[in-house]
């Protein structure tokens, strides 16, 4: 239980970015460690810099530590170089808060936002001294948790995580505490007996509690192992943010961080539809925050932490529906006081969001980002992300006009659907944005940033072959050659890394050797494209006997029982396929807090509704809608009057 | 200095304990922050980008302490400098604590420009991390000192420069534990017109005289900045600061602490740090 600082600290004159290592950021919890607490290592599997600033992690570390029989600390992945001291001297993964070794806590949860990171998950089980795989594991290990959206197909590490939480966890880990405490009293010899109880806690997945049967290369059947384990898990969700103002002591990093700024979350949940996006349909439905409440978080988080920059966070920023007062109140707000900025990511295409951007924006007007993610309108149908390019280019106009000088369009390709002149549309796109830009200044700029897409578990897109390498790459050698010598410039992802994400977002079981190949054969940190090589996942692939591309470019059908079937985000799965087929169909789908319900099976199942501060239409908020609605018109959603409108 | 009248302040701060793997950038940075959070009256730049007129004073490497560190703030409005350095030390991180605050004389030359000379505490082992010999470092220190050229192989921009560190030497007084043993030394380097850090010196001493062993670094801690001025040598904070009367108390013991200045005849605003040495005026 003692801290290893005396023997790490050694180690960081030797190693990149020491300070990763530390702690003392401010915010940072002091937590109370005695024998009958539960004790959990929040654990993000990339470098500091990048997990640092994740939010689940921080809501989590707040929640876990205001407990009575619970502490929470944190840990990081170690850079290559300090692992390498590390397990030269047979030093553990660590804490950063008290520098305990993570064998020591009760529980080791780690956060999957990316599934490339899956590697990284094996490797700090293994640097934590733990069995990587979780059949070898005994009543002195602790318990491998896992959550965060790549938990929704939790199969790929089936074989190496303990329990997964599906879906959010402010409320779950509460119960996961009150189990896992209630274990060393009973004895702590049966670690089968306290898996079990865990997966009885609704939201609480665990792999080992089920068999699967194959049927060939298909699956035939996943079966609970006991009567009392639920058939089909269901995601949790907390039905009001305004309960959970959280983190309410946002970290301050002593290094730079991304995302280096107080974040405050506006809303969760978003009810576009864009097919493509797994964030938006595994966290339905819409929860807003009361705007009051955001001016509060705004106002103290900026006193508290010495942030000169705040972001209003959610997948859709524009479309909370205070948006508009909420950000002259901030303006306001900051006047006078040496300059405090605001940024709102994730902001959709029209001149509604640049009329915010330029409320915001008084000066230094540099680079605005959109992402209309496909270049015609027909493939804009199918992926249901419905701007017109009149929107686009209204959008673009404003922004030029305004001052800003460099416009930055996000694109996919390689979407269902998908021809040649769907690719060639992004660089018409790019290219008429770039004419607009030269009416307005000389020095305009158009960058196009492409991603190759990956079909993702729980969308309409999941029984879609994604497109390979080779075809990804000649897509965008196409693209390519369609902005040559024009001012729009391409930058793209890499297609090979888009493989393998593919082999790991919809694998089964199976592919948990592959994981652990990959491992083994030194495939760490494979977000990074220095440490990224397909052949070591080609290589694993093949040495386990499975074709990658029955995994990625193969189309799924209708009656497959899919590898994520037992986990369910509460939409119908009846829903997903025919908004698949509207789709093929280019059929486009707008957005259902402004039209009737579509029964996609989240709001009644879970008996849940779109929370929202507004019954209408965010204002200029036609896109998705088909209508302007912004004049009036009703809101299928319960209205709260939080706003002093009354409901 | 444009606009209205400004009250231009310098600091005393301390680097101690983990904290002491953050960069010179990051305690910048931490600066500015702990300045929002305390919300002081400040003066900030012209232009798109408004900036806080901070500047800071050499740079400390990564990974070494200091109770010596220095930084010049403008503000637009007066202050309770006795109640200064305890506000801004709570908002910054654990073992950065102001130390020290002095109105500074409105036309002061920058930090970076007057310091001659740094002072340094340097905790010395063989490369292995085992102590020296009795006597092993102060003869070595002798030989080196005799040798006209002190050659050391740095890295700058990626490429590898010789560069004789004999001429940054002030004077290096090797210091002994009770055993006898020796342990540690004092290094004063010249910082005009430029600097190296006591482990480049270290290092350079070891390669010249080619001690078997070699010499390490356990631990560097600067005790001081020296600015010789007419034959003077003041630290910082007793340079180019504005007479006032004040009593600065002990942060840590919270009992009175004045501490004359006999070559400026004022009383600078200094506390000790927990376990530092405490702030010295120079002779």
């Amino acid at each position: 239980m003692s801290s290893l600082w005396p023997r790490i600290e050694p180690l960081l004159a030797r190693v990149e970015k020491p300070a990763r290592y530390i702690g003392m950021e401010r915010g940072a919890q002091t937590p109370v460690h005695r024998p009958q607490n539960v004790s959990w290592l929040l654990v993000y599997p990339d470098t500091y810099e990048i997990g640092l600033p994740n939010q689940g992690l921080q809501i989590l570390y707040e929640i876990l530590n205001e407990r009575v029989d619970a502490a929470a600390e944190r840990a990081y992945a170690p850079w290559i170089d300090l692992e390498v001291e590390l397990r030269a001297r047979g030093l553990p993964l660590f804490s950063v808060d008290t520098h305990r070794a993570a064998a020591d806590f009760d529980v080791i949860a780690f956060n999957l936002s990316a599934e490339l990171v899956f590697t990284n998950v094996l490797n700090l089980v293994d640097l934590a001294g733990v069995p990587v795989r979780n059949e070898d594991r005994n009543a002195t290990h602790p318990i491998v948790l896992a959550g965060g959206h790549c938990a929704f197909n939790p199969e790929p590490l089936a074989g190496y995580v303990d329990a997964f939480v599906i879906g959010e966890g402010e409320e779950v880990v509460g119960e996961i505490t009150e189990v896992v405490g209630a274990w060393p009293r009973a004895g702590r010899v049966d670690r089968e007996a306290l898996l079990h109880e865990l997966a009885t806690i609704p939201g609480v997945y665990v792999p080992a509690m089920y068999d699967v049967d194959y049927d060939g290369a298909f699956i035939r059947e996943v079966r609970p192992r006991y009567a009392d384990v639920p058939e089909r898990v269901d995601k949790r969700t907390v039905a009001d943010l305004g309960e959970w103002p959280y983190p309410k002591n946002q970290l301050v990093p002593l290094v730079e961080v991304v995302h280096d700024r107080l974040n405050v979350e506006v809303f969760r949940g978003c009810t576009r539809g864009c097919r493509f996006c797994q964030a938006g349909m595994i966290t339905r439905p819409v929860r807003e925050r009361p705007e009051e409440q955001v001016r509060t978080m705004v106002r103290e988080g900026l006193r508290r932490t010495g942030y000169d920059e705040v972001a209003l966070t959610s997948l859709s920023t524009a479309d909370f529906s205070g948006i508009d007062r909420v950000v002259a109140d901030l303006v306001t707000d900051q006047e006078g006081t040496g300059g405090v900025s605001l940024s709102l990511p994730s902001l959709r295409v029209d001149a509604f969001t640049v009329g915010l951007a330029s409320e915001i924006q008084k000066v230094r007007r540099t680079g605005l980002t959109f992402a209309p993610e496909a270049g015609t309108w027909r493939m804009r149908q199918v992926i249901n992300k419905l701007i017109t390019e009149d929107d686009l280019y209204a959008a673009v106009d404003a922004a030029y006009s305004q001052g800003w000088r460099r416009v930055k369009l996000y694109f996919l390709t390689g979407l269902p659907t998908e021809v040649d002149e769907d690719t060639i549309g992004i660089a018409d796109l790019a290219k008429h944005v770039v004419d607009i830009g030269k009416q307005y200044s000389k020095q305009a700029s158009c960058t196009v940033s492409v991603g190759g897409f990956v079909p993702k578990p729980h969308t309409p897109f999941q029984w879609f072959g994604q497109n390979g390498v080779q075809e990804l790459r000649r897509k965008i050698g196409l693209l390519r050659d369609a902005t040559k010598g024009t001012r729009a410039q391409v930058k793209w992802h890499d297609a090979q890394a888009t493989y393998a994400e593919g082999i790991a977002s919809r694998g089964d079981r199976r592919i948990g050797r592959v994981i652990e190949r990959v491992w083994r054969a030194g495939g760490m940190f494979q977000e990074w494209s220095e440490h990224f090589d397909l052949a070591r996942w080609l290589d694993a692939m093949a040495a386990e006997g499975l074709d990658p591309d029955w995994y990625v470019t193969r189309h799924r059908h209708h009656d497959e029982i899919l590898p994520w079937d037992h986990i369910t985000a509460g939409l119908h799965k009846d829903f997903l396929w025919n908004d698949w087929q509207a789709s093929l169909q280019a059929h486009g789908l707008p957005d259902c807090r402004w039209t009737p319900c579509y029964d996609c099976g989240v709001c009644t199942d879970y008996a849940l509704e779109h929370v929202v501060a507004s019954p209408v239409a965010p204002a200029g908020g036609s896109q998705g809608t088909g209508q302007d609605l912004s004049a009036g018109g009703s809101a299928p959603v319960r209205f709260l009057g939080r706003v002093g409108t009354g409901s | 200095m444009k606009g209205g009248a400004l009250f231009p302040v310098r600091l005393r701060y301390t680097k101690r304990g983990k904290v002491r793997w953050i960069s010179h950038r990051d305690v910048a940075r931490a600066f500015e922050r702990a300045l929002r959070i305390e919300q002081l009256p400040l003066a900030f730049t012209e232009g798109f980008s408004p900036r806080p007129k901070v500047s800071f004073g050499l740079a400390l490497p990564t990974g070494y302490e200091s109770d010596a560190e220095y930084l010049d703030l403008e503000l637009v409005s007066e202050v309770d400098l006795d109640t200064l350095p305890a506000a801004i030390s709570d908002a910054l991180p654990s073992g950065i604590d102001v130390i020290g605050a002095s109105a500074l004389d409105e036309r002061a030359p920058a930090l970076m420009d007057v310091v001659t000379s740094t002072e340094w505490v340097v905790t010395v082992v063989a490369s292995d991390g085992s102590p020296l010999a009795r006597g092993a470092l102060t003869s070595t220190v002798d030989d080196a000192l005799q040798m006209p050229v002190l050659d050391t192989t740095r890295h700058r921009k990626g490429r590898e420069v010789v560069e004789d560190v004999r001429p940054v030497i002030s004077r290096i007084d090797v210091h002994r534990d009770v055993e006898g043993n020796d342990t540690s030394c004092t290094m004063e380097l010249r910082t005009q017109p430029r600097s190296a850090k006591p482990g480049d010196v270290l290092a350079a001493i070891a390669s010249a005289t080619a001690i078997s062993g070699g010499l390490a670094e356990a631990g560097v801690l600067r005790t001081h900045q020296w600015i010789e001025r007419d034959g003077a040598r003041l630290e910082p904070h007793c340079a180019d600061t504005r007479p006032r009367v004040l009593v600065a108390r002990d942060l840590n013991k919270g009992t009175p602490d004045v501490r004359r200045d006999h070559d400026t005849g004022t009383l600078a605003g200094v506390a000790h740090a927990a376990g530092g040495t405490g702030p010295e005026q120079g002779n």
